[in-house]
């Protein structure tokens, strides 16, 4: 079973160094479990462009489909059992990367 | 057969086996979904066969022989109209138990499932109260003042949920247990609050089905984990609460308090049963946790022959323990009521001042403190916090109370 660690954040530019660090010691761990399948940090918000082409004319829009306080600032997909291991890695990716993280499992196989 | 014999046998059954049976097709299917649907199929099933044939000699192998066969071929049903074989065992884990000393039952699978921290807690509820109490979901609805129809729509979203992101069917690890059992019996503890405290203007003040409900599910996960002091605690606390029911309405439908309460009228049975309780937790020797602290404060309330004869300073130094373990202001409250009593009524109101920033919008804390400026003598306070009282409090009983002890006032 796979889930989607999104990792939240409402301030910008608030990584260190100290998490980035964290970070790469819990991503060891994850490829060593083998509960490791993708991970990545995103641009800000303001580097978003949505597109919209569903009517065949592509149109496209400076900035994020939303405006929130809250943002997606990176993302781990894993793999785990269930949801309980999966909380619990994730509870230790939230500290790592010094955020809140949701969990969200991927449609069924 | 008599059709009455066949309501109690029904009922029995119903009290004895649902959860058994939910728990053990939950197991063997992979689907609680199936799991409840075909069980109260069983049941439905039951009330005819047993009405016409007699009741079987074993009532709980019957039910889950019936509920089988009803999940099967509601599968097949599907399977056929789908074209594909369904996945079974979705939930299932199928590794060996920790060494947790826990009775590998299946109840207690289906119970940390209903009580699972991913579940926003309302709806941990009412799927326990479904699923582990049997009970229908109009009743539960109508338990927690909700429309039927959003009643089911929770259930059958949490349902989803443990499906879809695949929480588990397992007695958690022995690192988490402590955790996880403090959730379920979180969970319990509401179920009996609602009861014993009902809110809103057209709820009888106590709901006895709730409070039966709440103690029967304590008694069941204390018959499974029968070493687990915080259960043991919990179950005291609610027969030591429970033994008092009674008294604690007035025939006027008063709230009448601890100090007023005809201590004749307490159920003495469950009292004894609540102080062995007790009494077994001391001796186990173990660091008391919340449950058990709050047991041993109302066992002290429920040995004293009248108020006088309470043991006040055991109660403040109970409250002591309990206030380092939860620093939570209610606690200090309560805690502040049990000074007033042991000393005296100005260091108390003082300790309850400090609170008002965190409790301002709680009805005990404006009650409390319109009862100390009463015997103060600081009436036109006291008036002023009973006003504050009365319009939070929700229970009919406490509102009675409070507005007669506002209107004695002068």
């Amino acid at each position: 079973m796979q889930y989607l660690f999104c990792v939240i954040d409402d301030k910008t530019n608030s990584g260190t160094q100290d998490e980035q660090a964290a970070i790469d010691v819990f991503n060891d761990r994850l490829q060593a479990e083998g509960s490791w399948v993708f991970a990545g940090g995103l641009g800000s918000p303001d580097t978003a462009t949505v597109i919209d082409n569903r009517d065949g004319e592509a149109v496209f829009t400076d900035g994020p489909f939303v405006e929130t306080k809250e943002y997606v600032a990176g993302f781990w997909i894993i793999q785990a059992p269930d949801l309980d291991v999966a909380l619990a890695l994730a509870a230790e990716g939230s500290k790592a990367c010094n955020r809140k993280v949701e969990v969200r499992p991927f449609l069924g196989e | 057969m008599s059709t009455i014999d066949v309501r109690t046998a029904i009922t029995q059954a119903h009290h004895e086996e649902w959860a058994r049976v939910v728990a053990a097709l939950t197991r063997r299917f992979g689907d609680l979904d199936i799991a409840e649907e075909a069980t109260a199929e069983a049941f439905a099933t039951a009330v005819e066969r047993w009405t016409a044939d007699g009741v079987p000699p074993n009532p709980g192998a019957w039910l889950t022989t019936t509920a089988t066969r009803k999940a099967i071929d509601r599968i097949r049903r599907e399977n056929k109209r789908d074209g594909l074989q369904r996945k079974a065992q979705v939930l299932y884990d199928d590794r060996p138990p920790e060494p947790i000393g826990a009775i590998e039952d299946d109840r207690l699978r289906l119970i940390f499932t209903c009580c699972h921290p991913a579940l926003a807690m309302e709806s941990r509820v009412a799927l326990t109260l479904r699923m582990v109490g049997g009970l229908a979901v109009p009743e539960i609805a109508r338990a927690f003042l909700v429309h039927e129809t959003a009643m089911g729509q929770r259930i059958t979203r949490a349902k989803a949920k443990i499906k879809a992101a695949r929480i588990p069917y397992r007695v958690p690890s022995a690192e988490d247990l402590p955790a996880r059992v403090s959730g379920v019996l979180a969970v319990l503890f509401l179920v009996f609050n609602e009861g014993y405290l009902a809110s809103g203007p057209d709820t009888e003040p106590i709901r006895q089905d709730l409070t039966a409900e709440a103690i029967r599910l304590t008694r069941l996960i204390r018959a499974l984990m029968p070493q687990d002091g915080e259960v043991a605690g919990l179950l005291a606390l609610m027969l030591l609460t429970e033994a008092r029911r009674t008294a604690r309405v007035s025939a006027s439908g008063e709230l009448v308090t601890l100090d007023e309460q005809d201590r004749g009228a307490w159920d003495a049975a469950l009292v004894a049963e609540g102080h062995r309780l007790v009494r077994e937790r001391l001796a186990a020797g173990v660091a008391p946790g919340r449950y058990q602290i709050l047991a041993a404060i109302n066992a002290v309330h429920t040995s004293a022959r009248d108020v006088g004869d309470t043991d006040w300073s055991q109660v403040v130094a109970l409250y002591d323990h309990l206030v380092r373990l939860d620093p939570s202001p209610i606690v200090a409250l309560n805690r502040a009521v049990a000074v007033a009593e042991l000393d005296d009524p100005e260091a108390a109101l003082a300790d309850v001042d400090r609170l008002e920033d965190r409790l301002a919008g709680y009805h005990a804390y404006h009650a409390t403190r319109a009862d100390l400026l009463r015997r103060l003598g600081r009436s036109q306070e006291s008036r002023a916090a009973y006003d504050n009282a009365i319009e939070l409090a929700g229970n009919t009983a406490e509102t009675a109370y409070l507005t007669r002890r506002r209107d004695q006032l002068r």
